[in-house]
């Protein structure tokens, strides 16, 4: 029964009660503090080494990648890798400047942002504000299944049903190769990051701010376009960044569609390659340990390394700086 | 099936007048869900109009109806909230509407700006009269009467923008063209919070207190210009003096919008209603108008039972 009264119980009882569970919650038994079973110190000891694995992998993976790269830079002065736009790693006369890769790289990533930031948002906005709960029950785990399609089927879908149809758009001197084919499917591959976690941030908004919206007067578009997408915003990009860092780390699908032709030209028709394309083809078969072809890979993988860390702390940056409490 | 059943707990009601005698003793709530029908004896002579199983007031002055409410019911899927509610909503009045949880006060109030729509699975029957138009009448667009209804919540809910922008946002959706500027000051005046904020209007709505967020609530739903604001305890999440305050601008703005207002707080409604309508749920749960009338006559010559112990705090 709701009383109309404001005081309710007595304020001293309720505090004394809860210094009591404080005071419980405050001396607990601490890990370590010597009464610990041995069999409770070696599951312990298990435990730390398992949290701990995966950072000294990740460790180690850094690790090799700035020794490999220091080595590149000892043959290889810095101003042919990062003053040039030329990069021809396998002919007689070697050229390792990045940016052609860095070029072929963004444009793809970007080719694919066109594609998923207008469909991811759509998609969000319509599984968070318009579809009944039953639907979204259904289509937002499809959506989810998307992202786990292996790359490698992307990369033929890129080949034999995408540059077909650019290819009847834009005439036949357009190769089957080409960046905006190979963009468009890595568009697809990412429209699930930015539509799922779009969607969990919108929904996250609290249900009072779209009652306040509505109850001035405004359409379900205007309360998901001016207030629910708003409210949501540090999410939304945080989920924008992570897919385009997705989409700049992905291998399989440009390896196949992109075409192998590093090259900073703008012209999305023609074939391109990428940071991580040109991995893949250093590493296939018969490159030399010793080569500087070999040691040139690992000065790619730290550029790409470094490219996608500092796009997910911007993600992390942003979802902090901009995120708003409501409560 | 359910009136037929109302009707007959009603006509049992005289063999119970032992039972009822006694509630004066009876310690506290809870209530015991016969209390339905100690009232129909408590008011001796009051006669009780079955169809709508209300006491009804005199309506003691020349004003104008707002809102006329015949027969309203709502339902959330197969549960009825509340069942055939009339009542008249004075223009120009507050209009407070009391009692305990549960008995269908939000839910009523959530009707008059079709908020219910809302809620997938909810539904509406009878009449509320706006203007000569029935407002639940499905071919009425829901977001043109909320242009009209505005409504302020129970938690002050500004959005993540600025002061300003809180204010002007229903404006601008309603492709307002006039002077914005002017606008927002005049409706930040009417809610008495311009000299508070007038240096930092670019400041987050968020950062103002708990009572300014809610005269914030006000001024972005006075900024729509509407006829009618529903307040849905206003002051509930807020400190004596914020509440003070709320009360204060429910009687100011009294004087040019009609204000309905669910209320907890019998003070509160004693303090800023011209009128009130107290509401009651059965052992069904479902909510049912008991007595409307002037807030002065409600509260010092209830003529049901039930309002007498409600207002005296003998449950609720």
């Amino acid at each position: 029964m709701a009383t109309h009264t404001p005081d309710g119980p007595p304020q001293d009882t309720v505090r004394s009660l809860l210094a009591e569970l404080w005071r419980d919650r405050l001396q607990p038994s601490r890990p370590g503090s010597g009464r610990e079973t041995p069999t409770g110190r070696l599951i312990h000891g298990a435990l730390f080494l398992t949290a701990t694995l995966s950072a000294f992998v990740t460790l180690g993976i850094v690790l090799v990648l700035i020794f490999e790269t220091v080595e590149f830079f000892r043959e290889v002065p810095f101003i042919d890798f990062f003053g040039s736009t030329e990069w021809s790693a396998l002919f007689a006369e070697k050229q390792f400047g990045v940016w052609a890769l860095v070029w072929g790289t963004g444009m793809i990533a970007l080719i694919g942002l066109a594609v998923a930031i207008p469909l991811g948002l759509m998609a969000a906005i319509f599984l968070s504000e318009y579809s009944p709960p039953r639907l979204r029950a259904i289509v937002k785990p499809i959506l989810e299944i998307l992202a786990g399609v292996p790359t490698v089927v992307f990369g033929y879908f890129a080949l034999v049903s995408v540059s077909p149809v650019i290819r009847d758009i834009f005439g036949e001197d357009v190769g089957i190769y080409n960046a905006l084919s190979a963009g468009i499917v890595v568009g697809l591959m990412i429209v699930p990051i930015i539509a799922s976690l779009s969607e969990d941030a919108m929904r996250a908004v609290p249900r009072s701010l779209r009652e306040g919206a509505y109850a001035l007067g405004s359409t379900r578009m205007e309360v998901s376009l001016r207030v629910v997408l708003p409210a949501a915003f540090s999410g939304v990009v945080a989920s924008i960044i992570l897919a385009a860092s997705r989409a700049v780390g992905e291998t399989m699908a440009v390896t196949i569609a992109g075409g192998g032709n590093p090259q900073f030209g703008v012209n999305p028709l023609e074939a391109v390659q990428t940071m991580t394309a040109m991995i893949v083809q250093l590493s296939l078969g018969d490159t030399p340990t010793t080569s500087i072809e070999f040691k040139v890979l690992f000065a790619v993988a730290m550029t790409l390394f470094v490219l996608t860390l500092a796009m997910n702390i911007v993600a992390q940056w942003v979802s902090q700086r901009f995120r708003e409490e409501y409560e | 099936m359910a009136r037929n059943f109302f009707t007959l707990m009603r006509s049992s009601a005289p063999s119970a007048s032992a039972h009822g005698a006694a509630t004066a003793e009876r310690p506290a709530p809870p209530a015991p869900p016969n209390n339905m029908t100690d009232g129909a004896d408590a008011g001796g002579g009051v006669h009780f109009d079955l169809t709508l199983e209300a006491v009804r007031h005199e309506i003691n002055e020349e004003v104008d109806i707002a809102l006329q409410l015949r027969d309203v019911s709502a339902f959330y899927g197969s549960f009825q909230a509340i069942d055939r509610m009339t009542m008249p909503i004075p223009q120009n009045r507050v209009t407070a509407l009391i009692g305990p949880s549960g008995c269908g006060k939000s839910t009523l109030l959530r009707c008059f700006n079709r908020m219910n729509d809302l809620i997938p699975g909810a539904r509406m029957e009878g009449e509320i009269t706006f203007e000569g138009r029935n407002l639940l009448d499905p071919n009425i667009d829901a977001v043109e009467v909320r242009r009209r209804i505005g409504m302020v919540f129970q938690k002050p809910n500004p959005f993540p923008k600025s002061i300003y922008e809180n204010v002007a946002f229903g404006a601008r959706i309603n492709g307002y063209s006039g002077d914005m500027d002017r606008l927002v000051e005049d409706a930040l005046r009417r809610a008495a919070l311009w000299d508070e904020v007038k240096d930092e209007l670019d400041k987050s709505g968020l950062a103002l207190s708990g009572g300014q967020q809610q005269r914030l609530c006000i001024a972005r739903a006075i900024a729509v210009q509407p006829e009618i604001i529903l307040m849905d305890e206003p002051a509930s999440a807020l400190d004596p003096v914020a509440t003070l305050k709320i009360e204060d601008l429910m009687r100011e703005l009294a004087e040019e919008y009609t204000i309905v207002v669910v209320t907890h707080n019998m003070q509160q409604a004693g303090r800023v209603s011209d009128y009130t309508a107290f509401l009651l749920a059965g052992e069904e749960r479902v909510g049912r108008l008991v007595e409307f009338g002037p807030t002065q006559d409600i509260f010092t010559n209830p003529l049901d039972q039930r309002t007498e112990d409600y207002i005296t705090g003998r449950y609720g």
